[in-house]
């Protein structure tokens, strides 16, 4: 026992999390994140389309439907606000077959009723125009301009940083194995502590069915969908501007080929539903099945250039989000897959209100909601550039050549609210290792900077979680 | 070093090429302040640094070095002839300037952000590995899937251990070195798997790497699972069809907690590309003429940059000429590009450096270096004038992973009027 009573603990620090600790930090009160892994953005957050959707998809009425459109009109604001890049690239959804007209229509009045703005069916020469790289099998295509990209990790990470400046208090590696119901409200038991708190907010991702279950009456059971992508090279980033998604067809559902907010392209994903919760590997299938898929939507698919696959998990309960106080002060906000990542500025917003309405919390007056992110040094003109190396030299020593980030970037992200301890997030807030040669010449040298900086031997340094060391003891015998 | 606004020359990297074509740029005449190499690490050496195996060296000094040391030769050169250099700085960009002038933008901590103009630029960036990426093997995504280049650092300079149990994909010959380095250091290499039916790597690097230690070597093989959610645990390795698609029910379980990728060095082009100099689908760097120069005027390019060698004799020879022509160019600026003749490779041969000879700008000789697509036994590398066999070579052996060359000499192409040399392999 702490002696601390919260009132508000949020278990997960994925979007969502984040999200909901920003909002409620604009009230009174002592809040607390959990998390059970070293860092926020560590699952579903960090393995996703990264796209801001327009909000056509989701079914008419459905929370999802609401989320996604408030979502996506607040992206900019936040976007300016947390300092991280994203784009309305706008989006295309590929009709390949005359005979799926009708669906295409069924979207766009889908679409329309959830309140999305500006959508248009282009012919098959109108599309192209826009996008000149369309495969011949394109006949139509849904047209959804607000569609935007975002980088997930900067959008976390933001959130969870202002978050932080706004008082709530982060706990890493705390894991929520236990929780009782007691006079004040929970308690929650962790690996090496036991928390007390008024009220619970469960956005535990894949794992927001054990944590409801172990509160509530009604038994949840979230089936992690998995989802594999490829990552390709910058230099095949302009195949095309907009996000292209395909109309589901008897083939099942499509894929997108999207260009990424930092310059990249990326296809995926499939949907497979798995039962292992940290299941995130690549298979063989899945990712023949992505290339395979994308030649549908564009003339050819760059394989050559692919850098990177990954798979992340959606957590899939039904067709709709829940965002509900499901029991006395225990409030979910689960089952969210896509477009999960669109929709968590209105679903922070969404929680917030109703956790600050049941405890009656009051509005600080003192909420900051600016954050400063990362320079990216190598964004700068050469002046800019100039004068920041000028004043602090660190900005002059470039450490990821690939991404050309510098060591300034890398100290930054050491050293700043919630600042990485690993290699994966240091990737995750400079983009150092992200690059065509995935992280082969900048991870010794990263591994040092951490090593320096946390004051740790280089065989501490972990690539992400506790078992994650990436150097096994001092070599036999030295040089 | 305080860098100064111009150079006649600027060497963009200080690994063996760079110091080798400053070497050869001042051989030629250049004056040694006219000339600077830009390094981006922390001394110069480039890759040779971690490279504390022997063997380098037995062309040019008819000795066997360590990679310290036969870039400590060259460096001493360097310093010896007073060539000035700057270390941790970066070239971000290159750019055309006015009458022809090359931009150089660099950043460093000591010089901050600073454009210098140079009449000449010789790109010596050296190449990077393939990644795991770039393979698309699927699995997990855990600690302890290391280049092999990487574990070559942690271990050599660094002086820690990438793992303990070691599978390694790919024979190049960094995978071969590091699988020899890592058993001396304690660790078990298990297995070292490549996808080829031959080795990538050189032949005298399997016999003293793999066979002296006994470790297998297994051709048509490739990984085909990684396991492990945080550090490796494991690793499949499934034989592969001659389409090298993997066969099912081949697969074979290997308990490690590393896996090291030797699957092949791309040459590193981001800055010439973007310069705009015109690339090579097949060697993936610059196509070149017999000076070693690139698709633009003034922009030469040499060593592991312009194609990947297996040999540093190889790359200080080729850098030392590209040198020699980059100060040629600073001197007398552009040269004719008439009587252009087109190099072919065919049958067996996959490409040429150069790709074209300008008989009028060549030296006493040119070294055509090619590699060639398969392993053949007992070819003859034969070359032809417009059609017309000059000359033909016995080989006993040729493969992937060796380098070779044929030597023309200009007295042969000189007024000749020659259209096309044709290099290719027959019986």
């Amino acid at each position: 026992m702490t002696g601390m009573l919260y009132d508000a603990i949020i278990i997960g620090g994925g979007v969502i999390g984040s999200a909901i600790a920003r909002e409620l930090a604009r009230f009174e009160g002592n809040f607390c994140l959990i998390e059970k892994n070293e860092d926020v953005c560590t699952g579903t957050s960090k393995a996703n389309s990264a796209i801001v959707h327009a909000g056509f998809d989701a079914k008419n009425g459905t929370l999802m439907a609401e989320m996604n459109v408030k979502g996506n009109e607040m992206m900019g604001e936040v976007a300016k606000e947390l300092d991280i890049p994203f784009k309305r690239n706008g989006a295309f959804v590929l009709c390949f077959d005359k005979k799926d007209l009708g669906s295409l229509q069924e979207l766009y009045e889908r679409g329309i009723n959830n309140g999305v703005k500006d959508l248009q069916i282009l012919t098959r020469e109108e599309a192209l125009k826009l996008e000149p790289n369309l495969s011949d099998l394109v006949v139509a295509a849904l047209y959804a301009p607000t569609s935007g990209i975002i980088c997930p990790f900067a959008l976390t990470i933001g959130l969870a940083e202002n978050a932080a400046d706004n008082g709530v208090e982060f706990k890493f590696n705390t894991p929520a194995n236990k929780i009782e119901k007691t006079d004040f409200g929970y308690r929650i038991y962790s690996d090496n502590e036991v928390l007390e708190t008024k009220a619970i907010v469960n956005a535990a991702g894949v794992y927001a069915d054990e944590i409801h279950n172990m509160v509530c009456e009604d038994k949840l059971k979230i089936v992690p969908r998995k989802g594999e992508y490829i990552l390709c090279d910058k230099k095949v980033g302009n195949i095309c501007e907009r996000t292209l998604f395909q109309l589901p067809t008897k083939l099942g559902k499509g894929i997108l080929v999207s260009p990424t907010v930092h310059g990249n392209l990326i296809l995926g994903p499939t949907a497979t539903d798995i039962e292992d919760k940290e299941g995130i590997d690549t298979t063989k299938e899945g990712l023949d099945s992505v290339i395979e898929k994308a030649s549908l939507s564009v003339k050819s698919v760059p394989v050559r250039s692919a850098i990177t696959s990954f798979s992340g998990l959606r957590a899939h309960i039904n067709h709709d989000f829940i965002l509900a106080e499901s029991a006395d002060n225990f409030f979910d906000a689960t089952g969210i897959e896509s477009p999960g990542l669109s929709s968590a500025p209105a679903i922070g917003i969404h929680i917030a209100d109703m956790v600050s309405k049941k405890l009656a919390l009051n509005k600080k007056d003192n909420f900051n909601p600016i954050r400063k992110g990362i320079i990216h040094a190598s964004e700068l003109s050469n002046e800019e550039r100039a004068a920041l190396i000028e004043k602090e030299p660190a900005y002059g020593q470039i450490i990821c050549r690939c991404e050309m980030i510098s060591e300034g970037e890398i100290l930054s992200a050491i050293h700043r609210t919630l600042g990485a301890t690993t290699l994966d997030g240091i990737k995750r807030r400079t983009r150092a290792g992200m690059g065509r040669c995935q992280a082969g010449f900048c991870s010794p040298k990263v591994m040092e900077i951490l090593s320096r900086e946390l004051n740790l031997p280089l065989d501490e340094i972990k690539k992400n979680g506790s078992e994650s060391k990436l150097a096994v003891g001092k070599s036999n015998k030295g040089i | 070093m305080k860098l100064l606004e111009n150079y006649d020359i600027a060497i963009i990297g200080g690994g063996p090429a760079g110091l080798a074509a400053a070497i050869g740029a001042n051989e030629a005449g250049a004056h040694k302040e006219s000339i600077i190499v830009i390094e981006r690490d922390d001394k110069l050496g480039g890759i040779l640094n971690q490279c504390i195996h022997n063997g380098f060296g037995l062309h040019t000094f008819k000795e066997e070095l360590t990679g310290p040391e036969y870039a400590g030769r060259f460096i001493d050169k360097l310093l010896d002839l007073e060539i000035p250099y700057v270390l941790n700085t970066m070239v971000v960009d290159i750019a055309e300037g006015e009458n022809g002038t090359k931009l150089i933008t660099t950043i460093s901590k000591e010089n901050g952000l600073k454009v210098i103009k140079a009449k000449a630029v010789v790109l010596s960036m050296g190449c990077r590995e393939r990644s795991r990426g770039a393979l698309n093997i699927p699995g997990f995504r855990p600690a302890g899937v290391f280049s092999a280049g990487t574990a070559q650092r942690l271990v050599n300079i660094e002086s820690y251990m990438p793992g303990k149990e070691v599978v390694i994909l790919g024979s190049g010959d960094i995978g071969l070195i590091m699988a020899r380095r890592l058993t001396l250091e304690g660790a078990k290499v298990k297995v070292v798997a490549e996808l080829q039916p031959y080795s990538g790597g050189l032949k005298r690097n399997i016999v003293q790497c793999l066979d002296d230690y006994g470790i297998p070597l297994k051709l048509s093989h490739t990984v085909t699972r990684i396991d492990g959610k945080e550090r490796v645990e494991g690793v499949e390795i499934s034989q592969v069809d001659e389409r090298l698609k993997p066969i099912k029910g081949t697969e074979e379980y290997y308990k490690c907690d590393t896996l090291l990728l030797s699957v092949g060095l791309i040459p590193e082009n981001e800055l010439s590309d973007s310069l705009g100099v015109k690339l090579s689908p097949i060697t993936s760097g610059p196509v070149v003429n017999e000076s070693l120069e690139t698709s633009i005027e003034g922009v030469f390019a040499c060593g592991n940059v312009l194609h990947v060698h297996d040999l540093v004799d190889f790359v200080s020879e080729e850098a030392k000429e590209a040198g020699k022509n980059a100060a040629k160019f600073a001197k007398i600026g552009k040269t004719s590009e008439e009587n252009t003749i087109t190099l072919t490779p065919e049958n067996g041969v996959r490409y040429t450096v150069p790709s074209t000879i300008c008989p009028e700008n060549m030296n006493d000789t040119v070294t055509v270096r090619f590699r060639v697509a398969n392993v053949f036994k007992n070819k003859y590398v034969a070359v032809y004038f417009d059609g017309e066999r000059v000359k033909r070579t016995k080989k006993m052996i040729l493969a992937p992973g060796e380098m070779e060359s044929v030597v023309l000499k200009k007295e042969d192409l000189l007024n000749k009027g020659i259209k096309n040399i044709k290099i290719c392999l027959e019986d």
